[in-house]
C-alpha cells in the first residue's frame, strides 16, 4: 500500500497500462512536457516517448477522430479531454463514430478508446471548467461510462477502462485530485471488482444514499453526520454510470425501503432520474417513500461565488435524507 | 513516430522524372491528360508516373468505369423498383474513383464516403455488399479488414480524421502503406476535414486526401463552400496539393501515384482535388431540377469520363468489337449478380437489433433483449404462425 493523491493514482495506472501494452497511446492537449493541466500525465512522455504520449493540436474533434483511426489500426488510444466543458467539439465523433462503430461493422471494428474527462465543480473556475456532462454519454448506447471516487479505484479502473474492448468514458472528479488515499499497486487486476459494479461504501439500514465521483466523499460525510442523529445511511458509490449496477442498488433498497440520489449535474434527465425510475420499476413494493433527488439545479454552471449553492453539500444531502424518511425538512408542508 | 518533429527536412523527391518543385506543387492549373475528344496530351511530370500503364491496362480501366456505371444504374433501378430504400448515384465520377483506387496497393487503407462505390468495387467489395445498407439489412456492408476499406461514412468529412489517425498508426508501426480519405467539395467546409489537415500536416502523416469536387453538395454549389479553388486551401495547412481533371482517369491515377509515393517515402500528406461533376441527383430522394440549370448538365455531359476514355481507345486502335462485347458482357454479368444478390439477401432477424452494440455483455441491454424476446414469444411460435398464415 502506498499513500498517494488521486491524480498520482491515475498517473500510476496510466503508467502501468503503457508498460503492459505497447498499443496503448495517450493523446491530448498539453499532456506531454507539461504533464497535463492537472499533472495527471506528469513524466509519462519523458519515460515513454513522444510517440506514446502525444501532444495534439488544439482540436477536440480532431483528437477523437484520429483516435478512431488509431483504433482501426489496432491501437488503444487514451484521450485526455482537458476540461469537461471542452468535450463538446468532440461530441459528434464520440456519439456518431466511437459509440456506433462496433454496431455499424457488426463487431468487425472494435473501439477500445478510453476518454478521460476531469469533471465537476468546486474549484472556483470560470465558465466551461466545472461541468458534469455524463448524462449525455450514459444516454448514448455503445459507450461505457464510469466515474471514480477514490485513489484506489482511480488506479484500478483506469487500467480496466483501457483494457476494455468497448469505448469507456472515465470521469475524474477534479476537485478530489489532491485528496490522498492508500493505493495497492501490486493488486491483481484480474481479481479486482469489475468496473461495472457499484460498491457499498458505508453500510446502513434506514436510507440508501447513491452517489458517484466527487459526491461520494460528501455522501460518506453525510452518513457520518446522520449516524450522530441515530439515522443509519447506506452509501453506494455507483462507479459505473452506464450500465448501472441495479443488482447492488436493488439489494440495498429492498433492505432500507428509502432512496436518495445525489449528483452535481442538473436534475432533469440526469442519472438520478434513471436510478429513481428503474428502482421504482424494480422494487416498488419495497419502497416506503418516493425516491428523492439532491442535485445541481437546471442552470448553466454558475459563476464561482455561487457554485456552493449549486453543488449538493452535506446539509442539502441530509435534508434529502430527511425527506426520504418523512422527517421535518425544508419542503415540509409542500407535499401533495 | 507521430511526433510533431517527424518528417522535418525529410521531404523526398522520389519518383521517376519528377522535380522537387513539381512534387510540392500547390493547386494551380488543372492537369488534364485526355481531352474530352480523346486526345492524349503529354505532361512530362504526370506521364512519368504512367509509363507502366499498358494498352491492356487502359482497356481494363475502361472496363472498370463501364462496370461501375452499370452497377450504379442497376442500383438506381433497384431503388425505383422498391428493392432499395435509397441510393447515392456516382454517375459522372467514375474516372475520379477508378483512377485513384487503381493506383492503390492492397495494404493501403481507404476511408470512403457513401458515394464511393467505385472505389469499394475496385478494392474487391462484393457487389451485394455495396447495397446492403441501402436495403436496410445492415448499417454497413462489409468487414473493413477483409478489403482494407472502412465502411462508408455518412457523416460528412468525419472519415478524414479516421484516415489521419490510421496514418499516424502506420507511421508509428514504421510501415510504408498509406491511408486514403475520400470526401467531396461540401466536406471541405466541415471542421473535421480542416482538423484532419492540421493533424496530418503537424505529424506529417502518410495520408492522401482525395476530394472529388463534383460541384454540388445536395443543392449547394461549390461556390457556397469556397471562394478559392479547393486545392488551394491545402497550402494554408502546409500540405502540397494537385488539381486534376476528375473526368480523366489517367490524370487522377498519376496524381494519386505521386501522392502515395510521397507518403510512402515519409513526405507526409497530399491533397488532391479531382474536378468532376455529379451528373445525377444527390440520392434517389433528391430532385436536382429544382436547383440546377440543365445547360450545366449538358456542358458536363460533353466531358463524360467514359466517352473520353472510349475515344482515347479508339484513337489508339484499341476499341475493337471484341473489347466492346467483352466489356458489355462483364457489365451485364455484374449487374445480374447485383440484382440477384439484392433480392436474395437474407433478412435480418428481430433480435439482431441487439447484436454488437458492445463487444462484451451489457446488463442493461441483455435485460431489454430478454424482455423483447419474451414479448415476441408471447405471440407463439413465429414459424407456426407463418405457416398458419400461409394455409389461410
Amino acid at each position: 500500500m502506498t499513500q498517494m493523491t488521486f491524480a498520482r493514482a491515475i498517473n500510476s495506472g496510466l503508467r502501468k497500462s503503457l508498460e503492459n501494452d505497447p498499443k496503448v497511446v495517450l493523446m491530448g492537449e498539453d499532456i506531454g512536457a507539461l504533464g497535463g493541466v492537472f499533472r495527471v500525465t506528469d513524466g509519462l512522455q519523458k519515460d515513454f516517448g513522444k510517440h506514446r504520449v502525444v501532444d495534439t493540436p488544439l482540436a477536440e474533434s480532431g483528437i477523437m477522430g484520429t483516435a478512431v483511426g488509431l483504433a482501426y489500426r489496432g491501437y488503444r488510444p487514451v484521450v485526455e479531454i482537458q476540461f469537461d466543458g471542452f468535450i463538446y467539439p468532440a461530441f459528434d465523433q464520440i456519439v456518431s463514430q466511437v459509440a456506433k462503430m462496433h454496431y455499424r461493422t457488426q463487431g468487425a471494428v472494435k473501439m477500445p478508446i478510453t476518454i478521460r474527462v476531469p469533471f465537476g465543480g468546486g474549484i472556483g473556475s470560470p465558465e466551461h471548467h466545472s461541468e458534469s456532462p455524463e448524462a449525455y454519454f450514459t444516454h448514448t448506447s455503445g459507450l461505457r461510462v464510469i466515474s471514480v471516487s477514490n485513489p484506489q479505484d482511480a488506479y484500478t479502473m483506469i487500467q480496466q477502462a483501457i483494457a476494455s474492448d468497448d469505448p469507456v468514458l472515465y470521469f475524474e472528479p477534479k476537485r478530489r485530485y489532491h485528496d490522498k488515499g492508500e493505493v495497492d499497486e501490486t493488486a491483481d487486476l484480474s481479481t479486482a471488482l469489475s468496473m461495472e459494479k457499484a460498491r457499498v461504501v458505508t453500510e446502513g439500514n434506514d436510507v440508501t444514499l447513491v452517489a458517484y465521483g466527487p459526491l461520494v466523499k460528501t455522501a460518506r460525510d453525510a452518513a457520518l453526520a446522520a449516524a450522530d442523529e441515530g439515522v443509519s445511511v447506506e452509501v453506494i458509490d455507483l462507479r459505473s454510470l452506464a450500465p448501472l449496477d441495479f443488482a447492488t442498488l436493488e439489494a440495498s433498497v429492498r433492505k432500507t425501503g428509502r432512496l436518495v440520489i445525489t449528483h452535481e449535474a442538473g436534475q432533469s434527465g440526469g442519472l438520478g432520474a434513471e436510478v429513481a425510475a428503474s428502482i421504482t420499476e424494480r422494487c416498488f413494493y419495497y419502497l416506503e417513500a418516493a425516491p428523492v433527488r439532491v442535485t445541481g439545479f437546471d442552470v448553466p454552471y454558475p459563476y464561482s461565488k455561487l457554485e456552493m449553492h449549486h453543488l449538493p453539500g452535506l446539509d442539502r444531502i441530509l435534508d434529502g435524507v430527511d425527506r426520504a424518511l418523512g422527517r421535518p425538512n425544508s419542503l415540509s408542508g409542500l407535499e401533495g | 513516430m507521430f511526433t510533431d518533429d517527424a518528417g522535418k527536412g525529410g521531404i523526398s523527391a522520389g519518383g521517376p522524372g519528377n522535380s522537387e518543385n513539381s512534387m510540392r506543387r500547390t493547386g494551380g492549373d488543372l492537369v488534364q491528360l485526355i481531352t474530352p475528344a480523346g486526345e492524349r496530351i503529354s505532361h512530362p511530370e504526370f506521364d512519368s508516373w504512367l509509363k507502366d500503364v499498358s494498352d491492356e491496362q487502359l482497356c481494363s480501366l475502361y472496363e472498370d468505369m463501364v462496370v461501375i456505371r452499370r452497377i450504379d444504374a442497376e442500383a438506381t433501378a433497384l431503388q425505383r423498383q422498391g428493392e432499395l430504400a435509397l441510393w447515392p448515384p456516382l454517375l459522372g465520377q467514375e474516372a475520379s474513383q477508378i483512377g485513384s483506387a487503381r493506383a492503390l496497393r492492397d495494404d493501403d487503407f481507404v476511408f470512403p464516403s457513401y458515394r464511393d462505390n467505385g472505389v469499394a468495387y475496385c478494392r474487391g467489395v462484393k457487389v451485394e455488399d455495396l447495397v446492403r445498407a441501402w436495403r436496410g439489412n445492415a448499417s454497413a456492408g462489409w468487414d473493413p479488414f477483409t478489403v482494407n476499406v472502412a465502411t462508408q461514412q455518412i457523416i460528412i468529412g468525419a472519415q478524414s480524421l479516421h484516415a489521419t489517425g490510421y496514418a499516424m498508426g502506420i507511421q508509428n508501426d514504421g510501415a510504408d502503406c498509406v491511408a486514403v480519405a475520400y470526401f467531396g467539395d461540401g466536406a471541405t467546409s466541415e471542421g473535421d476535414v480542416n482538423e484532419a489537415m492540421v493533424f496530418a500536416a503537424s505529424f506529417q502523416a502518410p495520408v492522401v486526401f482525395i476530394c472529388q469536387n463534383n460541384h454540388w453538395a445536395i443543392s449547394e454549389p461549390v461556390r457556397l463552400q469556397s471562394h478559392i479553388q479547393l486545392a488551394d486551401r491545402a497550402s494554408g495547412f502546409g500540405i502540397p496539393s494537385m488539381r486534376v481533371d476528375g473526368n480523366d482517369v489517367l490524370a487522377v491515377m498519376a496524381a494519386t501515384r505521386i501522392a502515395l509515393d510521397r507518403a510512402r517515402r515519409g513526405g507526409g500528406p497530399t491533397f488532391i482535388e479531382a474536378v468532376t461533376y455529379r451528373m445525377g441527383p444527390h440520392t434517389t430522394a433528391d430532385d436536382p431540377t429544382r436547383y440546377r440549370d440543365a445547360n450545366e448538365l449538358e456542358d458536363w455531359a460533353a466531358k463524360d469520363p467514359i466517352s473520353r476514355m472510349k475515344a482515347l481507345l479508339d484513337c489508339k486502335g484499341l476499341l475493337t468489337a471484341d473489347l466492346e462485347d467483352a466489356v458489355a458482357a462483364k457489365a451485364d454479368a455484374v449487374a445480374k449478380e447485383l440484382r440477384a444478390g439484392t433480392i436474395n439477401m437474407p433478412e435480418p432477424q428481430p433480435l439482431d437489433i441487439f447484436k454488437h452494440v458492445y463487444s462484451t455483455p451489457n446488463s442493461w441491454l441483455d435485460r431489454q433483449q430478454d424482455h423483447y424476446s419474451r414479448y415476441l414469444a408471447s405471440f407463439g411460435d413465429p414459424a407456426e404462425a407463418a405457416s398458419e398464415e400461409g394455409a389461410r
